[in-house]
């Protein structure tokens, strides 16, 4: 048997305690957690549950802020009424993800923290060669299978993406994660691999995510989710894009928009070249597509991930133009 | 054979229980509330654990193997390697072939692929197993790899003469045609992808041997179990009563139902084996990779001319599998001049095996690709295309066709499809940013035939049981033989419990290629009908029964009481007559073989294929035939391609149950719509290891992809093909799917793809 205690916190003060013993890892919904115990990738000496933890699955929604609890499962921050009607991108990023029974499982501090999909981080027995799980040891990815991998924020030493949908929505509205002792912005608390692709997250032994906090605003309130999937359901994303638009009351000249891109970054991606290149012009199809592809500048692909480049704007531009057309 | 000829048959065929009743599943209920206990799911007392390792290297040999961290953890019973595990004796093949090796060790020194069971940890849980077998070192010389049919050292392969169909002159027809057309078709390798992974529990008392374990061939999988272990064969008894799909992959017993039947011999323990879901993608073969070119070439009016069709299958480094390329490319279309040759090509993977219309499927992507090429090459609509150059008769062996409603098909299909509105143009309909294509392709199946053998007894409570050892993986083998038989009988379809999947009941072959339904029907048709003439016989004869003085000469059974057919004299329940009689039971073994065969034939027939009967055996070629109609969107920005509408009309010849028969061609269709647009085992080409061998990574459409299909019946009775006049189901709707989807996303977007499976990148 790989032992491992378990560990049942009923206060966040007891789970930040429990979290800093060395080995240790969070519980909450499991759905990440207990996938990568079974592949021998994460292998906890001790287990804390904090899925009991009371009063951390609040949804407090405002048109000035939302406030989500760490422990809020994903379908009810999907389906709630205030959560789509002003933060829209935020509702479609988690709907279109994973599938219903997981959403039903998962929870929003798990899915900040799940891992990345690259199939040779997941598979140890092997693949022994991966510098964000044995740092050092190497990258299997580079110059195998890539057609999943990052093409943006990628660097020598790791190429995976970032897999998950809900971050880019995040990104994009400048939200902030609640550590409890600190607070950072979610562009700050998601890491690019650099040299050390094992850090992920700008936490510390003895962190607890409590909740993030999204800002309202026009744009949030005008916003999109687009995930391009070869598969219509329960895929990862290919590329996908949160978008915001405010415009002026001329409707169409852009005062305020947020750009991010998922599913080719090795972090939720904001794309602020695009933003710059748009705020203050008037709209118009071509205008749009031309700036999407601001997107792509530094892209670096490794062969069966290139296609990655051409998609990745289109899915910027078709989010832009969804808006656009909804005024 | 003549269709049978049965009076109920006609008059009651409207009602559900009658064969042609669209009766419901009668497992149904124990699978959705979870009673059905598949194989290994069985509570045994003293029950251990496997676990296997595999290679992680493609090609080499194990140097050495260190246990002792293994030996000595928790729990831990006994670790084999080749070294350790008990010598087994070789089988012979599924045709019957003598083995090439005197003995055989399920766990290799030599490894010729990627995940190779090279040794197995055994524990008293599973968790201890698992913890344990991480503990093994494993020391390898490593080789090079050939790791599929493009890596340079691969080569030309081996030509398969068995697979060469040639008449005329094909290659100075094609060079003479005014137009031609050549392209390239490749399918990568695929897998069956069934819920249930592959295991089993073995237990050995004394030198008898159970082994729980779904299987589509239990008479085939305890020879082999019988001869590795050097047993008698009715020493193994092979338990199956639900397979949770199998799609082909489970008809044969492999080298993990070795070791585990090995190690349950050797600790005196039953011991359950259960391969997780990676190893379900390495431990058996799924659809080989293939390619081929196909090349037509025709006169202006779109008439045939030539088929040139060149084919390539990958195979294994130490195994043998033909995917048969030219299957379909041979009957399709009337030609005169014809050629088709096919290689297999060694690379280092577990070998291919068969998955849902092994050889038909991949040989329909070929030619009905390219028979659409030719029809807009000439400008020609692609059904019209398909009607000029129709084959009234077996072009290959010129033999008529025992049925062939495939023009009905053409016909029922695009009146409901709306064909004629399709502008010819590709690019031509649009939604917004969402490009339309329609596409149209054919399908056939072979009728592939063979022999069963039935129990039936009518029991003293007028209750009628079914027994065979034939299976039921979802297909509707229960249902189907309940209404044979209850409607044989003139009893309730309630009364007739039919128990199938025990090695111990009355021996069936293998259930594949679609041969099942057909054998069975016509087998429990002819087991009842025995059981009747004796029920009846009984009535007209016995001293006791009532019926005894009307001095008849027949009687009449109809939902389950006895009359003569007059009407006049008495009418009893067959529990009452039963009872007068004095009997507890009736009970009738029916089979179809002729009644010359030998004991040894009898063996040969049920665990080997040696004895199916071809088809085109005789003064006919049998097939099942099918169209397929199309409608895709596919995004001009993205690329996604969706299935927004399938219309297929087929040719099964009689339909016992229509319901279960459309479940099946739906779920062909279904599968068809997951190989064309999202089914791919990925190889990594440095280790020649598949790196998306999960659920998470191996795509298979989910319930979002697939829209509404509309299944239209054309089929008439087919008395050429099988006793009740039913053709193959299960394979036939798969046939010609992914062809009409790459036929209908050409019409969309103007680009042809010729790789499988269409995925985003190759349309942006
Ligand atoms: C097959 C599959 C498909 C999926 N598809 C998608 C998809 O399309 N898009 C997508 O976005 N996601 C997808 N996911 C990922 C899914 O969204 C995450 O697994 C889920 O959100 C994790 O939440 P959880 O509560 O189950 O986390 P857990 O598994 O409980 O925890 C995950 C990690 O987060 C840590 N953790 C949990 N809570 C906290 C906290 N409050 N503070 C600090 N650390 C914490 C844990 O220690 C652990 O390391 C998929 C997952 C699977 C298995
Ligand atoms: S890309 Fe990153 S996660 Fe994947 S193998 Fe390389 S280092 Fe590991």
């Amino acid at each position: 048997m790989r032992d491992f205690s378990y560990l049942r916190a009923d206060s966040i003060e007891a789970a930040r305690n429990a979290a800093a013993l060395p080995g240790a890892m969070l519980l909450a919904g499991g759905t990440t957690l207990i996938d990568l115990a079974k592949c021998g990738v994460a292998e906890p000496s001790t287990v804390i549950d904090i899925s009991h933890i009371e009063g951390l699955n609040a949804i407090d929604v405002t048109a000035d802020r939302a406030v989500i609890g760490a422990l809020a499962r994903m379908s009810h921050v999907a389906d709630n009424p205030r959560v789509k009607s002003l933060f829209p991108a935020v509702s479609e990023a988690l709907w279109q993800a994973a599938s219903a029974q997981l959403r039903n499982m998962a929870t929003i501090g798990g899915n900040l923290m799940q891992r990345t999909r690259c199939p040779y981080f997941r598979d140890p027995q092997n693949f022994p060669a991966c510098n964000k799980r044995a740092p050092g040891s190497g990258c299997s990815a580079i110059g195998g299978v890539t057609r999943g991998h990052a093409v943006l924020g990628v660097s020598e030493a790791c190429i995976a993406t970032y897999p998950g949908d809900l971050a880019v929505a995040l990104v994009a509205f400048d939200a902030e994660v609640d550590l409890g002792q600190r607070k950072l912005k979610i562009e700050d608390f998601f890491l690019a691999p650099g040299a050390t692709a094992e850090r992920e997250h700008d936490i510390h032994p003895g962190e607890v995510i409590t909740a993030i906090e999204i800002p309202g605003s026009a744009a949030a309130r005008r916003s999109t989710y687009i995930k391009v999937r070869d598969r219509q359901s329960y895929e990862f994303a290919a590329a996908s894009a949160a978008v915001g638009l405010e415009l002026e009351g001329d409707g169409r000249t852009v005062r305020d928009i947020r750009v991010a891109l998922g599913g080719v970054a090795t972090k939720p991606w904001r794309v602020r070249a695009v933003e710059d290149a748009l705020k203050g012009k008037a709209l118009s199809e071509d205008t749009i597509r031309k700036a999407s592809e601001l997107a792509m500048e530094g892209a670096v692909d490794h062969g069966a991930n290139h296609y990655k480049i051409a998609l990745a704007p289109r899915v910027i531009a078709r989010s832009i133009l969804k808006l656009g057309e909804t005024a | 054979m003549t269709v049978h000829d049965m009076k109920h048959a006609a008059s009651d065929s409207a009602r559900l229980e009658a064969v042609g009743g669209r009766l419901s599943r009668v497992d149904g209920p124990a699978k959705i509330t979870g009673a059905a206990k598949y194989a290994f799911e069985q509570q045994l007392e003293g029950l251990v654990h496997a676990v296997l390792v595999g290679a992680t290297i493609a090609a080499g040999k194990v140097s050495a193997i260190d246990r002792r961290a293994a030996e000595t953890a928790p729990g831990v019973l006994a670790v084999l390697t080749p070294d350790t595990i008990m010598e087994l004796k070789g089988a012979s093949d599924w045709l019957g072939n003598p083995p090439s090796q005197q003995t055989y060790n399920p766990l290799a020194r030599e490894v010729t692929y990627s995940g190779q069971h090279i040794a197995a940890v055994v524990a008293e849980t599973f968790e201890q197993a698992v913890a344990a077998a991480a503990l093994l070192k494993v020391w390898y010389d490593e080789t090079p790899a050939i790791v599929d049919l493009s890596d340079g050292k691969a080569g030309d392969g081996i030509p398969i003469d068995a697979m060469t169909k040639e008449w005329g002159d094909a290659q100075a027809a094609f060079a003479a045609a005014p137009v031609r057309i050549c392209a390239a078709y490749n399918t990568p390798r695929e897998f069956q992808a069934a819920m249930e992974p592959h295991g089993l529990i073995a237990r050995w008392e004394g030198d008898e041997l159970t082994i729980w374990e779904p299987s589509q061939w239990l008479d085939g999988m305890a020879r082999t179990y019988a001869e590795w272990f050097g047993v008698p064969f009715e020493n193994v008894r092979l338990v199956s009563p639900y397979i949770g799909g199998g799609f082909g992959s489970k008809a044969l017993a492999l080298a993990h139902s070795a070791v585990a039947a090995a190690a349950a011999k050797m600790l005196g323990r039953p011991v359950k084996l259960v391969l997780n879901r990676p190893q379900n993608f390495t431990s058996y073969g799924g659809r080989a990779a293939t390619r081929q070119t196909v090349a037509i070439g025709a006169d202006r009016d779109g008439r045939i001319q030539s088929i040139v069709h060149r084919g390539v299958n990958e195979t294994a480094v130490d195994g043998m599998w033909v995917e048969p390329l030219g299957s379909v490319t041979s009957i399709m279309y009337a030609t005169p001049n014809f050629s088709s040759r096919q290689n297999v090509v060694r690379v280092n993977t577990v070998v291919p095996g068969a998955k849902r219309a092994p050889g038909e499927n991949p040989s329909a992507f070929g030619i009905e690709c390219a028979i659409d090429e030719l029809a807009y090459e000439l400008g020609i609509d692609p059904l019209e295309m398909r009607l000029i150059n129709y084959a009234e008769q077996d072009p290959h062996t010129k033999k008529a066709w025992s049925t062939r409603q495939l023009r009905e098909a053409f016909a029922a299909g695009a009146e409901a499809f709306g064909w004629a509105k399709r502008p010819p143009e590709p690019r031509s309909m649009r939604d917004g940013h969402q490009l339309i294509g329609w596409g149209v392709a054919a399908g056939t199946y072979p009728v592939r035939r063979a022999h069963g053998e039935a129990v039936v007894k009518i029991l003293a409570d007028g209750s009628v049981e079914v027994e065979s050892s034939s299976i039921d993986m979802g297909q509707g083998t229960y249902t189907i033989l309940a209404q044979t038989a209850a409607e044989t009988l003139g009893v309730p379809v309630e009364r007739v419990s039919v128990k199938l999947g025990d090695s111990h009941f009355a021996r069936a072959g293998v259930t594949g290629g679609s041969r099942l339904a057909g054998v069975m029907t016509g087998t429990v048709y002819k087991a009842a009908g025995q059981a009747l003439d004796e029920l009846i016989g009984l009535a007209l004869s016995d001293p006791r029964s009532p019926f005894q003085a009307l001095q008849a000469n027949t009687l009449q059974v109809r939902d389950g009481r006895i009359a003569s057919p007059r009407g006049e004299g008495p009418e009893l329940s067959i529990a009452e007559f039963m009872a007068a009689i004095g009997r507890d039971q009736i009970e009738a073994k029916g089979d179809t073989l002729p009644a010359s065969t030998t004991a040894e034939e009898r063996y040969k027939n049920y665990t080997t294929i040696a004895m199916s009967i071809p088809h085109t055996d005789g003064d006919y070629s049998r097939y099942s035939w099918c169209a397929h109609f199309v409608e895709v969107r596919v995004d001009e920005d993205f690329g996604t391609v969706r299935v927004s509408r399938v219309v297929s009309a087929l040719d099964s010849g009689r339909l016992y149950n229509p319901k279960l028969a459309e479940s099946q061609w739906k779920g062909g269709i279904i599968m068809g719509i997951g190989q064309a647009l999202l089914e791919e085992g990925i190889v990594d080409r440095r280790h020649g290891r598949i790196v998306n061998g999960n659920f998470a990574d191996y795509m298979l459409p989910t319930n979002a992809d697939i829209p509404d299909i509309q299944t239209i019946s054309v089929g008439i009775p087919d008395p050429h093909s099988s006793a009740l006049g039913g053709k193959g189901v299960g394979e036939l709707a798969i046939v010609g799917i992914a062809p009409a989807i790459a036929n209908a996303v050409f019409h969309a977007t103007g680009k042809r793809v010729r790789d499988l499976p269409i995925t985003l990148e190759k349309l942006i």
